[in-house]
């Protein structure tokens, strides 16, 4: 009794939570837009790339996804050495 | 796995790799990139190391050559990057767009007809991380695959 009480409470808090959240704010219409401006303006000139998104990700946050692909790179590492010594024992497959 | 799922993938691998290939290369054309074109390239990997054995995979789909295509994708990113300091701009400086030499056509502003020879250094840094994702998930399922080979996958 007291266990519904209590879930019933905390549901009705995110509902109204995330209620006025929706009710106030204002989607699409940031307040600063002057770096989204800068993108869209000289984005095609600067970088000859049609694609805004790719201009963004390779070109004006290109340390953004150096630090992505090393993840990757860290990640894959992390699953051969785990995999790896799974395989049991000493012997190491060298193909 | 089935005669009717290894003629399936037998036929489908070289569509999915052709699709993926287009991904990674029109990535600054249309929506997509390394990264989405890698991944739908290491869906033909992973179809192929699902329908057959995992003997018959590793004949031809080695972890050596697949770690050797994520190293090179890594390190071609980075070099594409480095290569702006010798032509005197800093690291990751797109030295090539605009000018009129590899993937130096210039694009004016608005909406027009998408030109291949476009987008500076982007092509080339979409084909190394491509590269790099195909080879990283395609290894990691082999490496699974592998960790499970002992209970008779």
């Amino acid at each position: 009794m007291k266990k519904t009480l209590v879930v019933a409470a905390s549901l009705l808090i995110l509902a109204a939570f995330f209620g006025v959240m929706a009710m106030t704010l204002t989607f699409g219409s940031p307040k600063m837009t002057d770096m989204d401006d800068y993108f869209l303006r000289h984005g095609q000139e600067q970088t000859g790339s049609n694609n805004e998104c790719t201009a963004v990700v390779f070109d004006f946050r290109g340390f953004d996804t150096l630090g992505e692909s090393t993840v990757l790179f860290c990640a894959i590492i992390g699953v051969a050495l785990m995999f790896r010594k799974m395989q049991g024992g000493e012997e190491y497959e060298d193909e | 796995m089935s005669r009717i799922v290894r003629t399936a993938a037998d036929i489908l691998y070289p569509a999915i790799l052709i699709f993926g290939l287009y991904i990674v290369a029109h990535g600054h054309l249309t929506p997509g990139g390394g990264f989405q074109g890698g991944a739908v390239i290491a869906t033909a990997g992973a179809l192929v190391i699902v329908a057959f054995s995992y003997k018959e995979v590793t004949g031809w789909l080695t972890k050596n050559v697949l770690m050797g295509q994520e190293v090179i994708g890594l390190v071609g990113f980075i070099g594409v990057a480095l290569l702006a300091l010798a032509f005197g701009q800093v690291f990751f400086f797109n030295y090539l767009a605009g000018s009129g030499s590899l993937f130096g056509m210039p694009v004016p502003y608005g909406i027009n007809a998408g030109e291949l020879n476009t987008a500076g250094v982007l092509p080339l840094m979409n084909f190394a991380v491509g590269i790099e994702v195909w080879g990283g998930l395609t290894i990691v399922i082999l490496y699974m695959l592998s960790g499970l080979e002992k209970e008779g996958c």
